[in-house]
């Protein structure tokens, strides 16, 4: 069949029309559409101290990390723990926000990060805005959190809240320890990852678990009567002959010492 | 899934089969806009902001209406007017049809080409035709696009454009014979 010079004839060209229709729409296309539409959350992956973890976000905020070898498994395990799909965010949003999410990992001052905890209760919520005030390098008991947050009996729900902490290292449910200054459990990865966190942000674990040994609860400064958690920044400031330990807040109040101010003890 | 089944679970749980609905129409939009447009970003961006304003339209309906929808109809209608818009905010790039290499910048997709029943020949037909279906007018475009290569009736049409029947039969028929016109000029070389 030459037609080379010839006009085509027209069933050719409804023929070659009709073929038009054979394209592939983009990869690109469905993730883009799920995204602007909020009905999945975007996502990407961090090399962090814990390994590799994935972040998923929507409009609201952060949504979920979690760790995890690859993306398969993120996405299945998130579609089944929050009902919705998570798609790979573009290349420039991943570029534009992966600094910023390791800078927040590292500490380093930055915008505070904005959270989606819209599915969590709100006793859920105000333990886990409470952790965020647990400041890097620094570790508080599960009871100060229930007693800061208003509801000093629900020591165990705390746990249980921060167990399920759909954004650690974000909201930094590490740094809560047992309140005999044991470190306890980590969901992401046991207690070892948990040294290891607390070890990468200058919390001495290890000086923790010594004191916790010696059933020592908290730190005071004979020259202030002031005493504190042992990882508050005012205790530590105290030069070891002037510093004093106590195995619980009433033999610290019995020695004439009152509570820090910073740290809350009490 | 098929659309009737679609069409009931969307009105279940609009959010959960939403994205069996860009499934389902993703390559017959995308294709409609690439045909309008000869752009593969223009294309994309058409078929995003498409089935974003569907989202937004469906996410607020009632069961009792999505179940009435004619899906067909509905997103091309929606597609069409995101073209418009474009065309009104003069947002669509104009490409050259051969990019700086010489390679044409409408290439049919590989699949195509591996298709040995397709023969280069009719190939290289079919990049002409899509680089002369966006020299046409943009109403005679249209017309031609969805007549032929959606391959809606001519009433589908007419309902879609809101024109009358012979109204769009009278597009259709004067862009095919331009596009005839514009294929052999370039077969002939003028």
């Amino acid at each position: 069949m030459n037609m080379n010079r010839d006009q085509p004839s027209k069933r050719m060209l409804v023929r070659a029309l009709h073929d038009l229709r054979a394209v592939e729409p983009p990869a690109s296309l469905l993730p883009s559409v799920l995204r602007a539409t909020g009905l999945a959350d975007s996502y990407l992956s961090l090399e962090t101290p814990v390994g590799t973890v994935f972040v998923a976000w929507n409009t609201q905020g952060i949504t979920a990390v979690l760790r995890r070898d690859d993306a398969t498994t993120f996405t299945e395990d998130f579609a089944r723990q929050f009902q919705r799909r998570a798609v790979a965010a573009d290349a420039k949003t991943a570029s534009m926000l992966r600094p910023a999410l390791e800078a927040a990992i590292r500490g380093e001052r930055k915008p505070p990060l904005a959270f989606d905890l819209r599915n969590l209760s709100e006793f859920e919520q105000a333990v886990l805005r409470k952790a965020l005030e647990i400041p890097r390098g620094q570790v508080r008991p599960y009871g100060w959190i229930a007693r800061e947050i208003g509801r000093p009996r629900a020591v165990r729900a705390v746990g249980s809240a921060l167990k399920h902490n759909p954004i650690p290292l974000f909201i930094p449910c590490h740094r809560v320890v047992l309140s005999d200054g044991q470190l306890g459990q980590y969901a992401m990865g046991g207690t070892d990852i948990k040294r290891a966190l607390l070890q990468v942000e200058g919390a001495e674990p290890e000086l923790l678990e010594t004191l916790a040994r010696e059933h020592v609860q908290y730190l005071g400064s004979d020259t202030t009567n002031i005493f504190c958690f042992p990882t508050c920044r005012h205790v530590r400031r105290v030069t070891p002959e002037h510093r004093v330990s106590f195995n619980s807040v009433r033999e610290a109040v019995a020695r004439g010492y009152r509570p820090c101010k910073v740290c809350r003890p009490a | 899934m098929p659309e009737e089944e679609l069409v009931l679970a969307l009105a279940a749980n609009p959010g959960q089969a939403f994205d069996s609905l860009v499934l389902l129409w993703q390559q017959r939009v995308y294709g409609f806009a690439l045909r309008l447009t000869a752009n593969p970003q223009d294309a994309e961006e058409i078929a995003q902001d498409t089935f974003v304003r569907a989202w937004r339209a469906l996410s607020q309906w009632p069961p009792e209406r999505i179940r009435a929808m004619r899906m067909k109809a509905w997103l091309y209608q929606i597609a069409l007017n995101v073209f418009r818009n474009r065309i009104a905010r003069r947002s669509l790039t104009v490409v050259p049809l051969e990019s700086p290499d010489g390679r044409p910048v409408i290439e049919p997709s590989d699949d195509w080409r591996e298709r040995p029943d397709v023969a280069a020949e009719s190939a290289e037909l079919g990049r002409q035709v899509a680089a002369s279906l966006v020299a046409l007018p943009a109403h005679m475009r249209v017309a031609v696009v969805l007549r032929y290569v959606e391959g809606f009736t001519y009433r589908e049409i007419a309902e879609l454009l809101e024109q009358p029947e012979g109204t769009v039969k009278a597009h259709v028929h004067r862009g095919t014979r331009q596009l005839r016109n514009a294929l052999q000029r370039e077969r002939v070389g003028v």
